[in-house]
């Protein structure tokens, strides 16, 4: 599968990463490759076959509807590269 | 010839559940706390941390699906929706989109005396995010996660709403149910319940659908009615100058009054849903949902039903007092504290709505005890007050709910009922008035009103009117 | 004596009988560190202060009787994908470079209250996305049997530092082999555990539904002992197992008479070096020999192992991997223009070329038009390959086989070609993917003198077949230190 550099890009966008050209021609290379390897699996005929998410059945794990956290904001946030007022401080966004 | 278009709405209705604790983890869905105190590893996207579903939430999704009349998924999932937004710290949303826990429901409204349903198409569970500040100083935003991981529901309806009106009623409809189920508050304006509103248009008589787009940012009513007519204009204007719609997200800005497109290059809107890992597979069983049912509260409609065979008040009566939940069980209470049902809908009718009007409240605001509104009804019917007296008192149970009784000890407001002080104020007014006097002997009725107001005036509002009125009779008659 | 040639079962005997104090077991290790860092760099960070306050706690508490447990007092190293509270945990990335968790890791938590002291915290493959231990922000692992080559990966650190003899254990994961096939690179056992038995609470994700947290030590005794700690249910983590916890160490009995032995063909096929073939087959005429019914079969599905995992695990390793932003915790990058170009800046910069390589992958695997073709494509292969071992193990009780096609590799080797790299996982993705309990331990050496791994896979949840029959064979040779810890200070 030939990758261009429209699919990079596009890419990019959605995993927030930008490459350098030379990163970029190395990926489309990379990413060729490994499509065309994992492309081995069309070999199998999986139609029948219900897709498998957990390799063994477990189902309704709950937790019951009570506090259990208490605050522990500054240790948190200590850990934040810019904060501000009690909050995580990041580039302006726009709604 | 000039065409007509009719417009076509879907709606995408986000309701806050209440629980205590958020979706994933153990912390406090309360409202108010300092940015950030209600956050913990899970809701702050802390590496390592993993969710663990919430079973309230789940118990209220179904109960708002069989309220509805969804059919219940046997095996739900959760999947990731990944999109990059301060506000999501994990940059992906725990959403449904492959197994929706609830589908294709519907719900009837009513518009101008026309019924017709709207089916839902799915109901989906999800986290909220968190907030967005903007710091002017600093020209930065700034983060808060006390709402991030709040439980929401996704109500997703067919495209089957054509007018403004028709998506209020909708509206309306959605929050009586989960009101009545306790589910949520469901406050458009504190955001406990949040409307997109899908909207494409096509000529009248097609059947085709036209190009849609999503309007988001509606927060009363009157937005949302706004934005519907403003979006139906845009699209028509666009359709008939040759061009085409375009599907995309708009932000409606009610102050402005306009809509505008929330696209970015950055946002490639493909979010790559996939079941998320870290979460297993809800199974619901017959068991399950027998329990949910069992615990379903009476809903609106059926209570619009017992009402008028129990209680035998009028239509319109009913109407008000049950598009409330708050109402309603105001209403019930102060019954089943022996009050007379017609007495207590009088109450509701008249002075409850005049008060929430004159303090500019909703019924989901009211605070009031239905126990104090019975003590007050008890205590007319026991001519320990008189009717305007009782008025004042109430207006204070209104807004203090206030002990009615000790209120008016300390105030001195019982109704005197001794005859002799009274016929003795009585003989008083009628010496002091004699021109009233002689205008009632000599046929003029009314004149004993002034009479009967100056006695409730001397007696300093305390007395019974139709005492008043009797004795005074008597007087003026010998 | 030299206390880090003990095993931990040992070392903690020593230390409930007052032969040794806790800290000098500690300091011993410390020593040790000091001295071999500089040629293995199996740690990222080294807690000295801290291993040793909790050395005196824990002494207190063995003093007072609080503290009975087999390990209680022996120090322990946990790879740096494991929260730890107060102490930083970096991944081996740099965009983790400053992040020091509020909390720890439910594994991790189970060995302090087991009176565990952690040393510190090894370096490994960047997010555990490597085979090597060469793709670490800080520096590449060393193999304590030949500098010049890798240790395997991506829980290299956690095996160097057993094989060297700076800890006596360590814990480590694997999301498609990191455990089984470092220690075997290395010359010493590990063991991935069943999926959910083992909480992944605080375990920094790789791939979620493959991920899972097990012992690396000098033999099996002490991974039965160190499961015995590490594995019990957790109301933290969704796809922690009921009824986690089991009594392990009384499957550590040399008898195997009767049990059903399977040798896949298909393992040995083409790829395989012919030494390790040899050194595998070997070991199972051992366990024939005593008793054990050994047979070949054809597994199938082994071809499509590879493709399926990194489809599945680039998949959620992109979407694992959002969190780190720029926002929260982590690095930031110092020059941005806005929200987006922060996002990226800091992200390209802060990650390495082989996570951005799968990151993309995942992305692109998961992306509108392809989500189907791929992803579903790999959970439907998935499901093939569970029930390609559900067949097996109808008819087997243990499937026997290589951990990797060949010894350690020369540093460099692999970064070059990455599906040349992919394809040395081979014989264990399947066992993730299949969620199944793998065993990794010597079973000879090759002409250069490298350790030979042995693996042994059981059903879902039955560890006990595997640590038995590994117990049964290891009584059949003796422990060979690597030439480092050999060689003294």
């Amino acid at each position: 599968m030939v990758i261009t550099d429209e699919t990079i890009d596009y890419v990019g966008i959605l995993a927030k990463l930008e490459l350098s050209d030379e990163e970029k021609e190395q990926a489309k290379k990379d990413m060729s490759n490994m499509l065309d390897y994992v492309g081995k699996l069309d070999e199998l005929d999986t139609d029948d076959v219900e897709a498998m998410s957990h390799a063994f059945p477990v189902s309704n794990v709950f937790r019951e509807d009570v506090v259990t956290n208490g605050d522990d904001r500054d240790n948190m946030l200590a850990n934040a590269p810019e904060e501000r007022n009690g909050c995580y401080d990041v580039p302006k966004t726009f709604d | 010839m000039e065409k007509t278009y009719e417009t076509v709405i879907g709606l995408e209705v986000h309701v806050e559940l209440a629980t205590k604790t958020k979706i994933f983890c153990g912390c406090s869905t309360e409202f108010g706390g300092e940015p950030n105190t209600h956050t913990c590893p899970v809701c702050t996207g802390m590496p390592g941390s993993l969710p663990v579903l919430n079973k309230a939430v789940l118990e209220k999704a179904v109960a708002v699906g069989l309220a509805t009349n969804c059919n219940i998924t046997g095996k739900g999932k959760f999947d990731r929706k990944n999109y990059f937004y301060p506000d999501n710290p994990q940059n992906y949303q725990i959403s449904q989109l492959y197994f929706p826990i609830c589908r294709d429901g519907k719900v009837e409204i009513e518009v101008d005396g026309e019924k017709k349903y709207v089916r839902i198409h799915e109901i989906h569970m999800e986290e909220d995010a968190g907030k967005l500040v903007h710091d002017s100083f600093t020209d930065t935003s700034l983060v808060d996660y006390n709402r991030s991981g709040v439980p929401l529901i996704e109500i997703v309806s067919e495209p089957d709403m054509r007018s403004a009106e028709e998506v209020i009623a909708y509206l309306d409809k959605l929050r009586l149910i989960i009101q009545y189920l306790g589910a949520s508050d469901c406050k458009l304006n504190e955001g406990s319940m949040r409307a997109d509103v899908n909207l494409s248009i096509r000529e009248a008589g097609t059947e085709e659908f036209g190009t849609r787009t999503e309007m988001k940012n509606l927060n009363s009513f009157k937005a949302i009615a706004r934005a519907i007519e403003n979006e139906r204009e845009r699209q028509i204007d666009i359709i008939e100058s040759g061009e085409k719609v375009i599907q995309e997200t708009r932000r409606w800005d009610d102050e402005k009054g306009y809509s505008y497109a929330m696209r970015s290059k950055e946002d490639a809107q493909d979010y790559r849903y996939f079941p998320d890992p870290d979460l297993v597979p809800i199974i619901v069983d017959d068991e399950f949902l027998d329990t949910i049912k069992r615990r379903q509260p009476e809903l609106r409609d059926e209570k619009r039903i017992r009402y008028k065979e129990e209680f035998s008040i009028p239509d319109y009566d009913i109407d008000i007092i049950t598009n409330s939940k708050k109402m309603a069980d105001i209403f019930e209470e102060t019954i089943a504290l022996g009050a007379e049902p017609k007495k207590v809908s009088n109450w509701l009718m008249v002075e409850t709505m005049r008060l929430m009007k004159e303090h500019d409240k909703d019924a989901d605001d009211i605070s009031f005890s239905a126990k104090n509104l019975a003590k007050i009804i008890e205590m007319v019917d026991k001519k320990v007050i008189n009717g305007s007296v009782a008025k004042e008192v109430f207006e204070k149970v209104f807004t203090d709910d206030i002990e009615p009784e000790s209120y008016v000890e300390e105030n001195g407001l019982r109704t005197v009922n001794d005859e002799g002080a009274l016929t003795k104020t009585i003989e008083e007014i009628v010496a002091a008035n004699p021109k009233s006097v002689e205008d009632y002997k000599s046929g003029k009725e009314k004149a004993i009103g002034f009479l009967v107001g100056q006695t409730m005036k001397a007696m300093k509002g305390k007395a019974d009117p139709g005492e008043v009125n009797r004795i005074l009779k008597e007087i003026l008659s010998k | 004596m030299d206390l880090m040639s003990l095993t931990a079962v040992e070392l903690g005997q020593k230390i409930k009988n007052k032969e040794v104090t806790v800290k000098e077991a500690v300091e011993e290790s410390l020593r040790r560190i000091d001295a071999l860092e500089k040629d293995i760099n199996s740690f990222v960070t080294v807690d000295k202060e801290g291993a040793l306050k909790q050395a005196e706690e824990v002494q207190k508490k063995i003093d007072s009787g609080e503290l009975t447990g087999p390990l209680a007092g022996v120090p322990v190293a946990i790879k740096d994908n494991m929260c730890t509270k107060g102490l930083l945990t970096t991944c081996s990335s740099k965009i983790l470079g400053n992040f020091v968790p509020t909390y720890t890791a439910t594994a991790v938590e189970k060995l302090k209250e087991a009176g565990a002291v952690i040393i510190g915290k090894t370096n490994m493959d960047e997010f555990a996305m490597g085979s090597t231990s060469e793709t670490s922000y800080y520096g590449a692992t060393k193999n304590p049997w030949d500098k010049d080559r890798v240790p395997g990966g991506s829980s290299g650190g956690s095996a160097a530092a057993v094989a060297a003899e700076e800890v006596p254990y360590a814990l480590g994961s694997d999301t498609g082999g990191s455990i089984r096939q470092p220690a075997s690179f290395c010359g010493v056992t590990g063991i991935k555990p069943t999926y959910g038995r083992v909480s992944r609470y605080g375990l920094i994700a790789y791939g979620s539904s493959l991920d899972q947290i097990g012992p690396i030590a000098k033999d099996v005794r002490d991974c039965a002992t160190i499961l015995e700690i590490i594995c019990q249910h957790d109301d933290k983590d969704s796809t922690s197992y009921k009824d986690a916890a089991s009594d392990f160490t009384s499957a550590l009995v040399d008898d195997v008479k009767g049990m059903k032995i399977g040798i896949p063909s298909d393992y040995f096929a083409e790829g395989i070096d012919p030494e390790v073939k040899e050194a595998v087959l070997a070991a199972a005429k051992v366990l024939e020999e005593k008793g054990a019914i050994v047979e070949e079969f054809s597994l199938g599905m082994v071809d499509y192992a590879i493709p399926a995992y990194y489809i599945i695990a680039s998949a959620e390793a992109s979407s694992n991997l959002e969190r780190f932003d720029g926002v929260k915790y982590g690095y930031r990058t110092a020059d941005y223009t806005d929200l987006h170009n922060m996002y990226k800046k800091t992200r390209s910069e802060g990650f390495g070329a082989e996570v951005k390589r799968r990151i993309m992958l995942g992305s692109f695997v998961l992306s509108s038009g392809y989500y189907d073709a791929y992803y579903v494509k790999a959970l439907k292969t998935k499901a093939l390959i569970k029930k390609a071992f559900d067949d097996a193990f109808a008819r087997y009780d243990v499937i026997l086989g290589p951990v990797a096609p060949t010894t350690a590799l020369k540093c460099g080797e692999s970064l070059s070609d990455p599906i040349k790299m992919y394809l040395g996982d081979i014989y264990t993705v399947s066992v993730n993917l299949a969620g199944l309990p793998g065993i990794s331990l010597p079973c000879g050496y090759d002409k250069n003198g490298l350790p030979i791994g042995l693996q042994l896979l059981g059903q879902t949840f039955d560890e006990k077949s595997i640590l038995r029959a590994a117990y049964a064979y290891e009584q059949s040779r003796s422990y060979k230190r690597s030439p480092i810890a050999e060689r003294g200070l």
